[in-house]
């Protein structure tokens, strides 16, 4: 059976699965369509909590981001995941315990305020838009690669499912199939993975193969990668560049960015207790766990794989680099995508793969005849084109297609239900239709998930130039904006309606300032993106944490000069506060 | 329990809480922040097994800190709500 046959069949019966899961598990109610009736077992909610999380940013691109930036990558590990941490001990329970629907319902009645719930709303939409467009893109970009469609076709097929399940399924819907999803793309990582760990060192398990010994020899994995890489010119793969501040700010946003995900957030509504909902946590990070703790061997086993592949003999002899006629099969299916790219400068047809950015190094490049970096690689293409660099079976490589569709979808899914929850239920019944029945309610959900699945696809088939740069800084939005805004209703009685919308607004704009003004998104970039010009020596997408740092500062001044909130919402905190009787999620 | 017992119940269940979190916070402070970024380079000069010990918690260890975090403050936070009759289960 051809390999594309085989993708076929394994994607195609993936989404058979997902949309039996669908039909059977229909909402029937606004109760269920937002927050699946309240009665998901927390280690199912843990499940669909990871898939959720995980996007194609996380199965697609994170390992490979890790393997050319080493050290610098452990932003991305430590940040999404302790992130959880805050979640769990911060915000889950309690606003379980309050039990509404949405995120913004939480901000608009702990503040007592339809702006601060607009405002909040605002927030969301801008958060999630920007994640959703690059997941439908993520489709895309897999559709097209393994299944040899036009991204297109591919963005039309993968829109259609998530039509099918978010629009009619609602939270209950997405819930189950996000079961599934998970169950899928955790194999499709961890058995390439597993594989190519027995290859390079004979232990078969990649969180201990990335402290062991390649096979055969007495060196460790990483000395025998930063040998390796630093031969060629690169720094060593356990060392990083970014500066200790900028590391610091750049965890802080990712870590607080995702305890504010209101996505992730609205997955905690679905559990039956306050307990659950603390345990749903633990069951969360335990299955994201799975794949973050793999993702760096991943990374560290691709780019020694790499390195050998294109230096297979010593550096500065002529026959030490790989003759570009005798590159493997995966170089050439990949060439003909884009992502990986050869230019012969030196016109000697063989690659050489090395830093030129490095002064130093370039000397003795150049001595060899070396004339610049012959090789492009693009860093999404990593973990797809794994199996195929291990010359695993087939079926590998399929699993591996239908594990990043499981990825993307699922996360795009969440995020579409969010957006539709903000508008048919924060906007329309809590702002300006407050009349509006149940059924209508639920038709303003399922039109507003189908609206948003359109302009996702579309952004997705079309996406302005800014979407990629701000999906990471999403992060630092939702950092900045909504957590500080949850954590003081909580934690804080004297917090008020002017305090927290003015912090809200704050943050936000600090934040998209600072980014604007380096990035130059719609705009040209006011001043050069380099750490001489950021503020106190943190970069745009860290900046989040210190926007964070603003809303807070802003909100308590604002509160301490303003009147205290009515004992009315001293009463709602002291309610949060406490486990005992949380009953299902209700509208109002 | 009167009104006031049941206030001074509330408030110590609050107390106990907030300790259980500020424990936990400082460990996952720690573990990433001290450990991962801080101090990196220092712990660095050690090595268990094949990895840097900076860079081990910075790709592997702070991730298993905050879950056996998670898990302990799962177990301490029930014994808290049950100490205060205050379990919703």
């Amino acid at each position: 059976m051809s390999l594309q046959l085989l993708t076929y069949l394994v994607v195609g019966a993936t989404f058979v699965l997902y949309v039996a899961i669908a039909v059977r598990t229909r909402a029937g109610s606004t109760g269920e369509f937002y927050v699946a009736g309240g009665g998901v077992h927390p280690v199912a909610n843990g499940m669909a909590t990871a898939a959720d999380w995980m996007s194609a940013a996380s199965f697609i691109s994170m390992a490979g981001l890790i393997a050319f930036l080493g050290y610098d990558g452990s932003v991305y590990l430590m940040g999404w995941t302790g992130g959880y941490v805050l979640l769990a001990l911060l915000l889950a329970p309690y606003l379980r315990k309050f039990g509404r629907f949405t995120v913004p319902g939480f901000i608009g009645e702990r503040y007592y305020s339809g702006i601060a719930r607009v405002v909040a709303v605002i927030c969301l939409i801008f958060v999630s838009f920007t994640y959703v467009a690059g997941q439908m893109r993520g489709v895309g970009i897999v559709f097209s690669r393994f299944l040899e469609v036009d991204v297109t076709t591919g963005l039309l097929v993968g829109m259609a499912v998530v039509f099918v399940y978010a629009v009619l399924g609602g939270m209950k819907g997405i819930t189950y199939t996000q079961v599934a999803q998970y169950c899928v793309l955790i194999a499709a990582y961890t058995v390439p993975a597993v594989f190519i760990a027995f290859q390079v060192t004979g232990n078969p398990i990649p969180q201990l193969a990335f402290g062991d010994t390649i096979a055969g020899t007495d060196t460790p994995l990483l000395a025998r990668l930063d040998q390796v890489v630093t031969d060629l010119g690169f720094r060593a793969y356990t060392d990083g560049s970014k500066s200790t501040v900028d590391v610091f700010f750049i965890t802080a946003a990712l870590m607080v960015g995702t305890a504010g995900l209101p996505h992730v957030i609205v997955r905690f509504f679905t559990v039956p207790k306050v307990a659950d909902a603390r345990r749903s946590a633990f069951w969360a990070l335990l299955f994201i766990a799975a794949l973050y703790t793999t993702a760096p061997a991943v990374g560290a086993l691709a780019r020694l794989n790499l390195v050998e592949t294109m230096q297979p003999g010593p550096v500065g002899a002529p026959e030490g680099n790989l003759a570009y006629e005798a590159r493997p099969e995966w170089f050439r299916t990949w060439e003909e995508t884009g992502l990986i790219a050869y230019s012969d400068r030196n016109g000697d047809g063989r690659i050489q793969y090395y830093d030129d950015s490095n002064a130093a190094f370039a000397e003795r490049a150049r001595a060899w005849g070396w004339r610049g970096n012959e090789l492009e690689v693009d860093r999404d293409i990593l973990v797809l084109a794994n199996p195929e660099i291990a010359r695993l079976p087939d079926w590998v490589v399929a699993l591996v297609a239908a594990g990043g569709i499981a990825a993307a979808l699922s996360t795009a899914a969440g995020l579409l239900l969010v957006i539709s929850a903000a508008i048919s239920h924060d906007l329309l019944k809590a702002t300006f239709l407050p009349r509006i029945s149940e059924r209508a309610e639920l038709l303003a959900g399922r039109v507003s998930a189908a609206l948003a699945v359109c302009l996702a696809g579309y952004l997705g088939y079309d996406p302005p130039g800014f979407v990629a740069q701000v999906v990471a800084f999403a992060f630092g939005l939702a950092a900045a904006s909504l957590f500080p805004a949850i954590l003081m209703g909580i934690f804080s009685f004297r917090v008020n309606r002017e305090g927290a919308v003015a912090g809200m607004l704050t943050g936000l704009l600090f934040t998209l300032g600072y980014i604007l003004w380096f990035k130059g998104i719609f705009v040209e970039p006011m001043a050069e993106n380099v750490p001489e010009n950021w503020l106190f020596g943190i970069s745009p997408e860290g900046i989040g944490a210190f926007g964070m740092l603003l809303n807070f500062a802003v909100a308590f001044a604002v509160s301490a000069v303003t009147p205290a909130p009515p004992a009315a919402v001293r009463e709602l905190v002291e309610r949060i506060r406490v486990p005992r009787g949380a009953g299902g999620a209700v509208g109002h | 329990m009167t009104p006031e017992e049941h206030d001074a119940n509330t408030r110590a269940y609050w107390r106990a809480n907030l300790r259980l979190v500020g424990r936990c916070l400082a460990i996952w402070f720690v573990a990433s922040y001290g450990f991962g970024i801080l101090l990196v380079d220092v712990l660095d000069r050690v090595r268990i097994g094949g990895f840097p010990l900076g860079f081990f918690f910075a790709q592997q260890g702070s991730i298993w800190i905050f879950l056996a975090l998670i898990a302990y403050y799962v177990r301490a936070m029930a014994r808290i709500d049950r100490d205060h009759d205050l379990h919703d289960d």
